[in-house]
Parts: C-alpha cells; sequence; structure tokens
C-alpha cells in the first residue's frame, strides 16, 4: 500500500447525480467527495435507496454525473466522449455486479462471457494468448479452465458464476475494481469464498477495491476504509477500526446497531415494540 | 407445547429429463410447536426452499411430492401429487412468505386491487374499505407508507415490494407461516422489522407457528427457538438453536458455522475459510451419509450406510456415525471452532 503522500488511485470532487427535473428531481448521489488510495480496499455502505449504487455507476462511467469531477490517475475523466475513451477507461475500472444470474447469456459458455471482455483490449490478441489470459484468470479465482471454460452458466453453482465474473473483471488486469453488492445473491457458506479470492487479489496484486453494500459486516470484514451512505450524501468516512470502535453519526451507530450479531445477547423482538 | 405441524419422512423429487429425478427432499421429518420459530437452514441446494413449497401445499411440475406424511392442527393434508387441496387450506390454515417478491405481485394490478382479490376469495362478503384498512395497518408496522396501496408494483423498490408480500402473505392470519428467505433483499433496518412483526403477530397469538428459512445465521440466533440443518435434502441436525449454533453437534454444521462472516469487532480481516467443495448432484446423491465427500471425519462405514439419529443433548438430534462413536466419550474437536468469541 502506498503511503498518504502518494497521488490518489481515484478522486471525486463534489459528485451530484440528479434524477428527473425541477423540484421533483431526485438528488440520488449529493455532494460526494471521496479519494481511494493505489491498493486500498473501501467499502460505501447504506441502505436501499441511498444512492450508493448510483455513486457505483458514476465512477464506472456508466453515467454522467450532474455536476462535480472524477479524477482517475490525475487524469479528469469526469466527460469522456466516445465509446472508445470510455472503452479505455475500462481497461482500468472493472467491476462485479451482485446477480451472478443475469451477467450472463444462458445460451453461450464461460469462454465466450471471457473472449467478449478480452475484446477492451487495445490491440488483438492471439489465439494462443487470449487462452493464456483466460487460463490464468480463472485460475486465481480458484477455478479449474479445463472444465470451466466450456461449462453453460446454468452448469455452475451461483458462487462459481461470481468468481467467474471477478476472473472476467480481473482479466483486462484493472487497477480499480467496483464490487457491487458481490455475495449477496450467494449463500452463507460461500460467500467468505468469494471474498477470500477478492482479497488474495488485492494483496497479490495491489488491485484497489471499492465495495458497494448494504452489509456493514461484510463492510467490516474487507475494508480499510469505510465510506456511510445515506440519502445521496456520505455521513461518515475514516479507517474501520475508528468507525467500527467509535462510530460518530448517528446513522452509522444505527446501522451497527441493526445488524444482527451471532454473539452477545440474544434480540427481544417484541419487547421493542410500537416503535417499530 | 402442542405440536402444530408434523411432516414425516417427506420425499418430493423434481423431474430431471424422462426418467431421472432430483431428490431435493429425501426423508425429511419435522414438527413445529405451537408459538415457536423453527428455523431451517443450509447451503444453497440443500432443498431447504423446496421443503418450504412441500410444507405450504404448493408444489407444482416438476416437482412431485412422492411420500410422507403432513398434518397441520390437527388435519392431515393430502400432499401427494394430484391430490386435491381445499382451497381455504392455502392462505390461512398455512401460508407461504416467498422468496422471489418481485414475481409475486401481479404487475397489472395496483397493490389495493391484489390485496382485496386475495381477501375476497377466502371471504366473499368482505368490502374494500375492510381490506384496505387492514392491509394499511400492517404495512404501517413495517415502515410502509400507505400510498404503496394505490401503486402499481413497478413503482416500488424491491425491499418494498418484499414486505408488501410480506404483508399480504399473513393477512389471513394464518396458523403457519413458511417464511422463504423472507428478508434475503432486505437491509439491516427492514430485516428487523419484519422479523419484529413476524414476532409480534406470534406473541399475540394471531400466528401459530413459523417455519423460517434462511441462510442466514445470525437472523437464526437471534429469532429462531430451534434450527434444522439441512444438508443434500435431508436433516443433517436439529436442535435448541443456542446448541445447534454454538455446540454444533454434526460435522457439517459445524463446517457451515466456521464459514459464516460475523460482525464482532475482532472479525476485520481474521481470515474466514469458506467451506470446500460443492453439495453434491441430487440426481445421483452418494450413498449412505450424503455429506461423507466433504466430511474431513468420514470413515468407510461413511458411504456404506445411512447415520443413525443420535441425541446429543435433551431435544437435540444429529444423524452422523462419527458422533456415534464419539458421543460419550471425550470430545476435544467439538469444543475447538473458529467461531467462539
Amino acid at each position: 500500500m502506498t503511503g498518504n503522500g502518494a497521488a490518489p488511485l481515484l478522486r471525486g470532487i463534489h459528485l451530484t447525480r440528479l434524477f428527473g427535473h425541477g423540484p421533483g428531481a431526485v438528488r440520488a448521489v449529493d455532494d460526494v467527495s471521496l479519494e481511494l488510495r493505489r491498493g486500498e480496499i473501501a467499502s460505501v455502505v447504506g441502505e436501499s435507496g441511498s444512492g450508493k449504487s448510483t455513486l457505483a455507476r458514476l465512477i464506472l462511467r456508466l453515467l454522467e454525473p450532474t455536476s462535480g469531477q472524477l479524477f482517475f490517475r490525475g487524469e479528469d475523466v469526469t466527460r469522456l466522449r466516445g465509446y472508445a475513451r470510455r472503452k479505455a477507461y475500462w481497461t482500468h475500472v472493472q467491476a462485479v455486479f451482485q446477480d451472478p444470474f443475469g451477467s450472463f447469456n444462458q445460451f453461450f459458455p464461460v469462454r465466450y462471457v471471457l473472449r467478449s471482455a478480452l475484446r477492451l483490449e487495445q490491440h488483438a490478441l492471439s489465439a494462443s494468448e487470449r487462452d493464456r489470459r483466460m487460463a490464468g484468470a480463472l485460475e486465481s479465482v480458484g477455478l479449474d479452465p479445463g472444465s470451466v471454460l466450456d461449462q453453460l452458466p446454468h452448469e455452475l453453482s451461483g458462487g462459481q458464476r461470481q468468481r467467474v465474473m471477478i476472473a472476467r473483471a480481473v482479466m483486462v488486469q484493472p487497477e480499480l475494481l467496483i464490487a457491487d453488492e458481490p455475495t449477496t445473491m450467494i449463500d452463507a457458506s460461500s460467500r467468505a469464498n468469494i471474498l477470500n479470492v477478492l482479497l488474495d487479489l488485492n494483496r497479490e496484486h495491489e488491485l484497489t477495491i471499492l465495495f458497494i453494500t448494504h452489509d456493514i459486516s461484510l463492510a467490516t470484514y474487507v475494508s480499510d476504509t469505510l465510506f456511510i451512505m445515506k440519502e445521496g450524501e456520505l455521513v461518515e468516512r475514516g479507517d474501520v477500526a475508528r468507525v467500527t470502535g467509535d462510530p460518530r453519526h448517528a446513522y452509522t451507530r444505527q446501522l451497527f446497531a441493526d445488524t444482527f450479531s451471532l454473539h452477545g445477547r440474544p434480540w427481544q423482538p417484541t419487547a421493542e415494540g410500537s416503535e417499530l | 407445547m402442542t405440536d402444530l405441524l408434523v411432516a414425516e419422512d417427506l420425499r418430493a423429487y423434481y423431474r430431471h429429463g424422462l426418467s431421472g429425478w432430483i431428490r431435493a427432499v429425501d426423508g425429511v421429518s419435522l414438527t413445529l410447536r405451537e408459538g415457536e420459530i423453527l428455523g431451517v437452514a443450509g447451503e444453497s441446494g440443500c432443498g431447504k426452499s423446496t421443503l418450504a413449497m412441500v410444507l405450504a401445499s404448493i408444489a407444482r411440475w416438476p416437482l412431485c411430492v412422492k411420500g410422507g406424511r403432513l398434518e397441520v392442527a390437527g388435519q392431515e393434508v393430502p400432499i401427494r401429487s394430484g391430490a386435491a387441496t381445499d382451497t381455504q387450506h392455502r392462505g390461512t390454515v398455512v401460508s407461504l412468505m416467498p422468496q422471489g417478491a418481485m414475481n409475486s405481485l401481479n404487475p397489472t394490478q395496483r397493490v389495493r386491487d391484489f390485496v382485496f382479490d386475495v381477501l375476497r376469495s377466502h371471504d366473499p362478503g368482505t368490502t374494500r374499505t375492510a381490506t384496505a384498512e387492514r392491509a394499511r395497518e400492517r404495512l404501517d408496522r413495517l415502515h410502509l407508507p400507505a400510498r404503496v396501496l394505490d401503486a402499481y408494483p413497478h413503482q416500488l423498490s424491491g425491499g418494498m415490494k418484499q414486505r408488501v408480500v410480506a404483508v399480504i402473505s399473513t393477512l389471513l392470519d394464518p396458523r403457519v407461516l413458511i417464511a422463504d428467505e423472507p428478508t434475503s433483499a432486505l437491509d439491516v433496518s427492514a430485516q428487523r422489522a419484519l422479523l419484529a412483526l413476524m414476532a409480534q403477530l406470534l406473541e399475540q397469538g394471531i400466528i401459530g407457528g413459523i417455519v423460517l428459512v434462511t441462510h442466514e445465521l445470525p437472523i437464526l440466533r437471534n429469532v429462531a427457538d430451534r434450527t434444522m440443518i439441512m444438508y443434500a435434502g435431508q436433516v443433517s441436525e436439529v436442535g435448541p438453536t443456542e446448541k445447534v449454533i454454538f455446540e454444533p453437534a454434526h460435522p457439517y454444521t459445524q463446517a457451515l458455522m466456521a464459514a459464516t462472516l460475523v460482525l464482532e469487532s475482532a472479525t476485520k480481516r481474521q481470515r474466514i475459510e469458506g467451506l470446500e467443495g460443492a453439495p453434491p448432484d441430487l440426481s445421483q446423491p452418494p450413498t449412505g451419509c450424503r455429506f461423507h465427500p466433504r466430511c474431513r471425519y468420514a470413515t468407510e462405514a461413511c458411504a456404506e450406510a445411512f447415520p443413525p439419529t443420535l441425541h446429543p443433548g435433551p431435544d437435540h438430534d444429529a444423524a452422523c456415525w462419527w458422533l456415534a462413536q464419539h458421543l460419550g466419550a471425550p470430545q476435544p474437536e467439538l469444543g475447538a471452532r473458529a467461531v467462539e468469541p
């Protein structure tokens, strides 16, 4: 991990995105400024409708911000005109999404999904280079390329599908990976496997990862830095130890309080009474 | 405590190809007692959602109920495929709170009209005002504004739809509620509100008992009285939730517990390993104990015959050969789990 003196990998300044017009417009992302250092793992935590996925789409340049600026490696990427320039950006910034079922074309094998991702490369790759890259990416997420490449999506479990999606993202060797609720649809016992794959990529390749999640326990497990988002605004940010040990915003405390814990005093649902 | 729901040796298979069967539920017996929440947990594909469908009498082709017996509130329920179900049974005696809220509402109907249709089919004399009033009160408990009654499903977020579905499935005050992953689309605050509503309905006696299917162990620990762990279509362990989670007897439960992420300040980067391997193909399940190919204690005996059910404690059952040898003897391995606080 680079020191604080180095220029941040990603910097958003006063990012704002409105949906709709006039007085009824929704401020999905409201004046959000954030920085990510190279090699850092950060999480944006918020409930449904907090604007966290909109923020992810702004950073991925899938959406135009209404105002504000976005810098990647010191370069202004706020307005990337044309598909070619955005395509070049996506070789550096990749994403893994929530639904490993919706991200596949069910009629094509894994090989097809991976090969289409390689089209992002600036120059054409030879067939052997392509195969080498695909096999390497699958191995890095703990899948056996020999059996997985020719399988159809329905032949894979949810956890395997999500690992293929991670392989697809890391195959283009990005510097920043946006993981938008990558484990929500994965069952609890495979969740740790998926997260470990991402943590290993971070350690071995200095991959910077931004998690987008509603699960503060997951964020605490993986992150160096937490950003707490509510109604479009970042209400609290800080080192994970500080935020967990001394949450300052009432909403952060609420998030911790609402999360079900495996240990500690059991919950008394009926005692909470009419407040719910 | 009386038994509200008794299931014996349920077997429900999915037709697969021309002659194959996927044995999603294969010999499951369980009881739900009056006033209790029974948690059902296990990996994806362990048959917990299929079990929920059988218990709620909504099994449809290609899912076929091949055998077993089901008794709800003292009444025998015909569950075999093709058997006619009393129309009043679903909704009032047993109700399913389904997992996919996205597909459970009618996209061309306002929530208000959908609610009216559901209630009218059980009580022809009901009025629109009465049903709307009843729905509004329940929606309010889940922090939903009354305006959702006038909305079409596409105007609601995923979490709102899930809560609307939760309200509709409990509106007829069923004796038994089968909730299949009701919280998976909700964020933590909405999860709490939904589980609190379920607990309140139970406490007030409006609902007699709840079978709660979920893979979130922290939720089970906080709301379920007893927990049943399923693996590959069968029950591996069932007992008081505290015992099953903190002193699991079955090697599968132990592995599942060790693979669960827990929010505690010490959890940060204390690496938790997920479960190795994948659940078996249920069209050709392993012989003997179905967990033996992934079990670290497996011996030859495990592959040969189905394990006996043992009683590691009061009201606590587990089916395991390894346990059969070690029960009664000192059990050092049982204490050494990764999840101790």
